[in-house]
């Protein structure tokens, strides 16, 4: 298994972490971590890996392939809940959500996880970052 | 500097049909130049956009090669809104005296399929399922209604309005009245969103005629008259489609700075606007306009909503053709098909969907990707 892209997370000791980007001029939070050029301009950080649920929804149906790479077809496709996670004090970031049989609920505590997503061109499994309640 | 007067309105209906995106633009630029009683040969400039049909200027060859100035818009969706600022500009300028606005489009059926790197994204975004107009839609109301007390029946409300305007509308796609239960219990698009909530890409063309005070005055038409225009883009902390991330620091929508910068240049106020036509992509998008425009304060729409205010007859009605929930959203005419909208308004010439009290002040908002929002008051 390999994620789904470079400089998306990384795995450390306490669990994994989302990369962003610190603006040096002015120490503005950014997520994902910029690519080319744009380093220059940001220091890379690990961020937060908990927040509160900031906004959701339930993607209902298939999305269009490309760009969506999921594994599902039209028949084998399961709804899944897509939001925003506020991480304090840093940034709100996108994410796909992990709810079980609970209904989402703004504020809910949330913490990241990485899981299986799809597999790639090659045949190779990948892994993408999720946001599941916390306890 | 000359005043702006809209002398001319041609559209296209939109919905589905067999002929050419570029045809129903010409179609709705003929009945414009009909309309306002002008040859296209005494027509000096236009700007015209399509976002998926083409070049707006493949029209010149079937209206003629006169030779004009003919600059194409492409301004995400707000191409029309855009197209519209230029050409008022050109005019207000003291440059041209007459010009054509055009928009025209035709979209393939279903949600829009976007391109990550298309719009500087990176491709994990769109390949792990985030990439949906849908989504964002469902959650930025989602936030909004339980930031300030929005009910789901609200949602309903909004849609229910839109079918029963368009019911009057002969250029709306969906004409027929739909009652609120099956609006509520339809197909759930993106939770809380239902199928009758979101408007559908569609097709059409609308075009307007713009001409100076002077030559409007020639022509005997000096009717109705732009009072004030604005268009914005996103500024940090709005919350805008397509975005892995979001500021912790929250800010204004692109939508309120061009609504207060156009409300300034008009010299009038929310309370003075006797018409509106508010972006309606979704029912959330008219509610969240409502506040964003300075119709009401946030939480109010749930009030205004239930006791009708914003129906036709109510205190503001707000799009009286059935917006884009009920005519669709052909990128590039939508924001025309607005201000033509509320051209038929104040002439008022609106039959079975005209506000009554002889309307003289009209509001038009057209609001879209990647983050830009442009408000036209016009007025006689």
């Amino acid at each position: 298994m390999r994620p789904i892209a470079e400089d998306l997370f990384v795995e450390t000791p306490e669990g994994p972490r989302l990369l962003g980007g610190k603006r040096k001029s002015d120490g503005k939070i950014v997520f994902p971590y910029p690519p080319g050029a744009e380093r220059a301009f940001y220091e890379r950080i690990e961020l937060s890996p908990e927040g509160k649920l900031w906004s959701w929804t339930i993607q209902r149906f298939r999305p269009k392939s490309p760009p969506y790479a999921g594994d599902d077809d039209d028949r084998s496709f399961r709804p899944y809940a897509v939001g925003y996670v506020e991480l304090p004090g840093e940034v709100i970031v996108e994410a796909r959500l992990e709810f079980g049989d609970a209904e989402p609920r703004i504020g809910t505590p949330m913490r990241l996880d990485i899981a299986p997503f799809n597999h790639g061109a090659d045949g190779v499994g990948q892994t993408t970052y999720l946001f599941r309640p916390i306890g | 500097m000359s005043d702006v007067y809209i002398v001319g309105a041609g559209i296209h209906p939109f919905g589905r049909h067999e002929i050419s995106g570029l045809e129903q633009g010409v179609f709705a630029a003929r009945q414009a130049l009909a309309d306002a009683g002008v040859a296209w040969e005494d027509i000096q400039f236009a700007f015209g956009g399509s976002f998926a049909a083409g070049t707006a200027d493949s029209a010149l060859p079937l209206l003629g090669l006169t030779g004009i100035q003919f600059i194409n818009v492409a301004n995400g969706c707000g191409t029309g809104g855009s197209s519209l600022l230029s050409a008022y500009w050109a005019i207000k300028s003291g440059e041209f005296d007459l010009g054509l606005v055009l928009g025209f489009d035709k979209h393939p059926r279903g949600a829009f399929n976007a391109i990550p790197s298309e719009m500087g994204l990176p491709d994990w975004y769109g390949e792990t399922g985030m990439m949906l107009t849908t989504q964002f839609f469902g959650m930025k109301i989602r936030r909004y209604m339980e930031l300030n007390g929005i009910s789901t029946r609200s949602l309903g409300l909004v849609a229910e309005k839109a079918f029963e305007n368009a019911v009057h509308a002969p250029h709306a796609w969906r004409r027929e009245a739909v009652p609120l239960e099956t609006i509520l219990h339809s197909q759930m698009v993106s939770d809380p969103l239902t199928k009758f909530m979101f408007c559908s890409p569609s097709e059409g063309g609308t075009a307007l005629i713009l001409a100076s005070e002077k030559k409007a005055r020639e022509l005997g038409a000096a009717k109705v008259k732009f009072m004030g225009a604005a268009m914005r883009t996103r500024v940090d902390g709005s919350f805008e489609v397509f975005s892995p991330m979001l500021d912790v620091k929250r800010g204004p929508s692109p939508t309120e700075i061009a609504s207060k910068a156009a409300f300034e240049h008009a010299g009038v106020g929310p309370e003075d606007i006797d018409v509106a036509q508010l972006q309606d992509t979704e029912s959330g998008a008219e509610i969240m306009h409502m506040a964003e425009n300075g119709f009401c304060a946030p939480g109010e729409q749930e009030a205004w909503l239930a006791e009708g205010r914003t129906r036709i007859g109510g205190k503001l009605p707000v799009n009286t053709d059935g917006g884009c929930l009920a005519c669709g959203e052909p990128i590039g005419a939508s924001g025309l098909r607005q201000v033509f909208e509320n051209v038929v308004q104040l002439r008022g010439d609106g039959g079975g969907r005209q506000v009554p009290g002889d309307p003289k002040v009209a509001y038009s908002q057209v609001y879209g990707a990647p983050g830009l929002s442009a408000v036209a008051i016009i007025g006689r």
